[in-house]
């Protein structure tokens, strides 16, 4: 704001800084601006220069709006670290740019060599001026507010009057006020000097240090984390070991040990939806009833995890993330013998849960004539299905009319080739439909309670009445949230003291003037222009006057025409907006 | 009565609540323009003639009193309260190399007819948000829920809450009654948008968006935009009106539309204040904003930071007003160099709004678009 660009050339203000010296001087503790003149020779010169560049306030905001920048283009290109399979379309429908972005790092961000680079310099940037900061502030509440400059009448907020009152007098009932006021003030030479709003360069600091205990908690979280999914059938349970999860991503810090020892079964999953209008279908509530137990003890808790409300153990945090629906399906041989009996979690394909998957019958089955075989079977799960002569797909996310469609193979499932794959699919390759009569493949729609028989007395399956529903959860630990959330509350503290507090200075001078009668000038100054300061200069003139109450002007009052007030009353500038 | 009827009854109570609440916010958008065209007239009207103090304060011509300095401008402040006559008055005075230049008189120009269009459209803009925060109730009142679960419903009440800032400075007596045409014009293009393009029909929240912290973010996320918007408008202003000024003491003659308008709005030093102190002023909310929402996706989404687009563009945004206030604090970026930097702010929240819900999709996908 004080930049000079009116034509006239202004010699009074010119003055007035050079008046205010070193009164106006260490008002904060921003350092000094010098313009990048070359470094002294020698490499201590250059690091020298090099450094001082760095701890610049200049370069701190160029880091700041390179860091903004930054940042914008892993919002518009897609992120492997968010959604890999936008990543692969994208270099799919891209084949030139795709390298390119490649080396650019550009599918990654956030973590590319660029971006860190930015960052780590910014907060080098704040390492390097927060220290000689510290310092300089320890300096300033270690010695006192500057004197009185020599013109008072040069400052922002000035303000005077003749009284019959001694100095001495004058200069101790400011000195009490000021301290009343909470000023840290003291007597200096003819004057009273105060200073006032030290909070501000606290906050200031804090919201700086803040800043950078986020960023170690945020690397320290990333480093450490892990991140794990499981499938849990309604009656089943889980257990926080590596080898129960379905699939785990952890940071480069992670060892097993940092796993969180605790178990749970899950009761009951109650899902409702919107039953009509047009958002008929959305989900309105999901939320599993779990026991769980921590560590080794056996003393079992009851909870609920609902969407937004984990349940947090240790570090961790068991998230609900998404579920399903389990028919329970009974197999029986050619002799009526139950050989597979179970719930079968089957995978979501709509917002209506038509669900697909597989059942996998490995062992214990022997055929019609009495070898080893193996059973598959191709599932397909409405729990809404909309009658004969519509679609194959529910209609609706709840059990309203559940059918679960069969198709039936027999032979090998491949499972036992060492080749993971997946519970969800079959490996037809050495499978064999059944066919009924007319040769083809037998495939049924089941209600609950309905049987299909395998042809040639195979033996049969059951889709049993009983329908129980799976949750997936996202067992999540983040080490260092709890330094991220109390670095995020110092900063907002932190920043509301930075820019609500004002800090400023008042000097109160009490002189004998020519003619024999006291002088009192009092001056406030600011860091910044704000209303408050005169504002609060006048309070304070009002208090002074009542313990030294005006004389009647002479004639010749030097002060009163070196100030030559316009007669024009108009409210202090900014005092009348905010 | 069965439990299958209650809820039926329930359910044409909702949509009866949803109906009247459209009524309102239709209802509102004519008293804004009714309100709007008032605004025009206190401008049209505000006489030229009264105009010209920036031009006074500032030609070169006023600055020859024959070589010598003018004497430091001043203006006096009664000290405390005006009940004890005597006391001393404060003198204050602009810091160093700051022009003196006085705030312009408003819309109105100081004719008496144009003020009087001016407090008929204040008027009128109190009745319309009235009008509109009654819709915004009632559409609450038929979702049974906080109104800012899709765009539309973000709009309407984004809009009221920047109304509602704007009366609320006023009724402060804070000065910034120019701001009324403006703020007026961009309601009714956001009401525009809210009823025509974003409409969504009254409707429950997904699971994930079911939390207290959805209250905190939003509600706060809604005001700091609704500030920050009266901070871009003052910004916006005071660029112009600060090469105007520039272009008066340098001896130009500006334009008759520009001598017309920037003379009335307050002076360009008074203006830069006000977007600082309203931009400082939100800003630390903001970052509160951003720290509900990372809390709020801890829970949610398992991770409390995923550079998500939402939270990239917020995360954006909040580093660009953190350059912002840097500026300030750095020689040689005062002034206009700081106000782009605001401005560019802006830019980022508006993309996050609009943009980020149009064109990229992430999380926060609650469009309803
Ligand atoms: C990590 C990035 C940074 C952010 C987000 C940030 C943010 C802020 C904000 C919002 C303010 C305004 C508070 C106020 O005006 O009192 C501020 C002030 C300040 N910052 Fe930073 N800052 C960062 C890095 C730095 C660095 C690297 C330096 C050192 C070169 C620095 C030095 C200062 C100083 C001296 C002030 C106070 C200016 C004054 O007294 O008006 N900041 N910072």
């Amino acid at each position: 704001m004080s930049e000079t660009k009116t034509g006239a050339p202004d010699t009074t203000s010119a003055a007035a800084d050079e008046d205010l010296g070193a009164a106006g001087s260490q008002l904060s503790t921003a350092p000094a601006e010098d313009a990048p003149n070359l470094p002294a020779l020698g490499v201590t010169g250059w690091v020298r220069w090099f450094w001082r560049q760095l701890t610049s306030m200049r370069v701190a905001l160029l880091l700041l709006l390179l860091l903004s920048l930054g940042a914008i283009p892993g919002s518009l290109i897609p992120q492997t670290g968010i959604d890999e399979t936008k990543v692969a379309e994208f270099r799919k429908a891209h084949e030139t740019l795709a390298p390119v972005y490649d080396k650019l790092g550009l599918f990654h961000v956030y973590s590319s060599v660029w971006f860190s680079a930015i960052y780590i310099l910014l907060f080098v940037s704040l390492i390097g001026c927060i220290i000689p900061r510290t310092w300089q502030f320890v300096g300033q509440l270690r010695g006192r507010p500057p004197g009185a400059p020599k013109r008072l009448t040069r400052l922002p907020a000035y303000t005077t009057w003749r009284t019959e009152a001694e100095p001495e007098q004058v200069r101790e009932a400011a000195l009490a006020l000021l301290k009343k006021r909470r000023f840290r003030a003291h007597l200096a030479g003819d004057a009273v000097a105060a200073e006032k709003g030290y909070l501000r360069e606290v906050g200031n600091l804090a919201f700086h240090i803040a800043l950078i205990v986020m960023l170690i908690a945020f690397a320290w979280g990333q480093l450490f984390k892990s991140e794990g999914n499981k499938l849990v059938v309604e009656g089943d349970g889980f257990s926080n070991t590596l080898t129960q999860y379905d699939d785990f991503k952890s940071g480069s810090l992670f060892t097993q040990d940092d796993l969180d020892p605790f178990s749970f079964n899950l009761k009951n999953f109650v899902g409702s939806y919107e039953p009509s209008g047009p958002n008929r279908g959305t989900p309105r509530v999901y939320k599993a009833d779990l026991t769980y137990s921590v560590g080794s003890s056996d003393q079992e808790k009851k909870t609920t995890i609902e969407v937004n409300e984990p349940l947090e153990i240790g570090d961790s945090k068991v998230y609900l993330v998404s579920h399903g629906y389990a028919p329970v399906v009974t197999v029986r041989d050619g002799k009526g013998k139950i050989v597979y009996q179970d719930a079968v979690p089957l995978l979501p394909l709509d917002g209506n849960v038509t669900s697909t998957g597989a059942i996998k019958v490995m062992d214990g089955y022997r055929n019609a004539k009495g070898e080893r075989e193996q059973l598959g079977f191709q599932a397909f799960f409405l729990p809404s299905y909309g009658g004969a002569g519509t679609a194959v797909v529910s209609q609706f996310p709840a059990l309203l009319n559940p059918v679960l469609n069969l198709e039936a193979y027999h032979g090998d499932l491949g499972v036992d080739a060492g080749i993971p794959q997946s519970v969800y699919q079959l490996d037809k390759k050495n499978l064999k439909g059944f066919k009924d009569a007319k040769g083809a493949q037998v495939r049924e729609n089941l209600k609950p309670g309905e049987t299909m028989k395998l042809p040639n007395g195979a033996g049969s399956i059951t889709f049993e009445k009983e329908i129980k529903e799976w949750a997936g959860f996202q067992v999540a630990r983040q080490p260092g949230s709890g330094w991220a959330l109390a670095g995020s509350l110092a900063a907002i503290f932190g920043l509301a003291a930075s820019l609500f507090i004002q800090r400023r200075r008042v000097w109160v001078r009490a002189t004998t003037g020519s003619d024999g009668v006291t002088v009192v000038e009092m001056a406030g100054l600011g860091r910044s222009e704000s209303a408050k300061v005169p504002e609060e200069l006048g309070d304070l003139a009002g208090i002074l006057y009542e313990q030294a109450p005006g004389a009647p002007d002479p004639d010749d009052d030097p002060a009163d025409s070196a100030a030559s007030p316009d007669p024009q009353v108009a409210p202090a500038e900014g005092a009348d907006s905010k | 009565m069965t439990l299958a009827a209650a809820t039926e009854l329930a359910a044409a109570t909702n949509e009866n609540l949803a109906n009247i609440s459209n009524t309102l916010i239709y209802s509102s958008m004519a008293v804004y323009t009714l309100a709007f065209f008032a605004y025009i007239a206190e401008w049209l009207l505000g006489s030229r003639s009264k105009v010209g103090r920036t031009a006074a304060a500032l030609t070169p011509a006023k600055a020859g009193t024959g070589g010598k300095a003018d004497p430091p401008a001043v203006t006096v402040k009664k000290g405390g309260s005006t009940a004890v006559l005597e006391r001393p008055t404060v003198v204050v005075r602009a810091a160093a190399g700051q022009r003196d230049v006085p705030d312009g008189p408003g819309a109105h120009g100081g004719d008496a007819q144009g003020d009087l269009y001016g407090r008929i459209a204040i008027s009128l803009t109190v009745l319309a948000f009235l009008v509109e925060f009654g819709g915004v109730l009632t559409r609450a009142l038929s979702v049974e829920r906080a109104p800012w679960g899709n765009m539309y419903e973000f709009n309407i009440t984004f809009s009221t809450v920047a109304v509602g800032v704007y009366l609320s400075l006023l009724a402060l007596k804070k000065n910034v009654r120019w701001l009324g045409l403006f703020l007026i014009t961009t309601v009714l293009l956001d009401l525009g948008l809210a009823v025509t393009v974003l409409y969504t029909a009254s409707d429950q929240l997904v699971p994930a968006l079911h939390s207290y912290w959805l209250y905190i973010h939003v509600s706060t996320a809604i005001f700091c935009g609704a500030v920050f918007y009266v901070g871009a408008v003052s910004t916006l202003l005071y660029l112009f009106k600060e090469s105007y000024e520039n272009k008066l003491a340098n001896g130009g003659t500006p334009g008759r539309f520009a001598n017309s308008v920037l003379d009335r709005l307050p002076a360009s030093a008074s203006l830069d204040k006000f977007s600082y102190r309203v931009n400082a002023a939100v800003f630390p909310l903001w970052t509160f904003t951003i720290i509900a929402g990372a809390i709020w996706a801890g829970d949610a989404w398992g991770r409390y930071w995923g550079w998500d687009p939402k939270e990239t563009w917020s995360f954006i945004t909040w580093v660009a007003y953190a350059c912002y206030l840097h500026a300030r604090a750095t020689a040689g970026w005062k002034g206009r160099k700081a106000a782009y930097l605001a401005l560019i702010a802006f830019g980022c929240w508006l993309f996050n709004y609009y943009g980020v819900n149009i064109f990229v999709s992430g999380k926060h996908s609650y469009a309803g678009v």
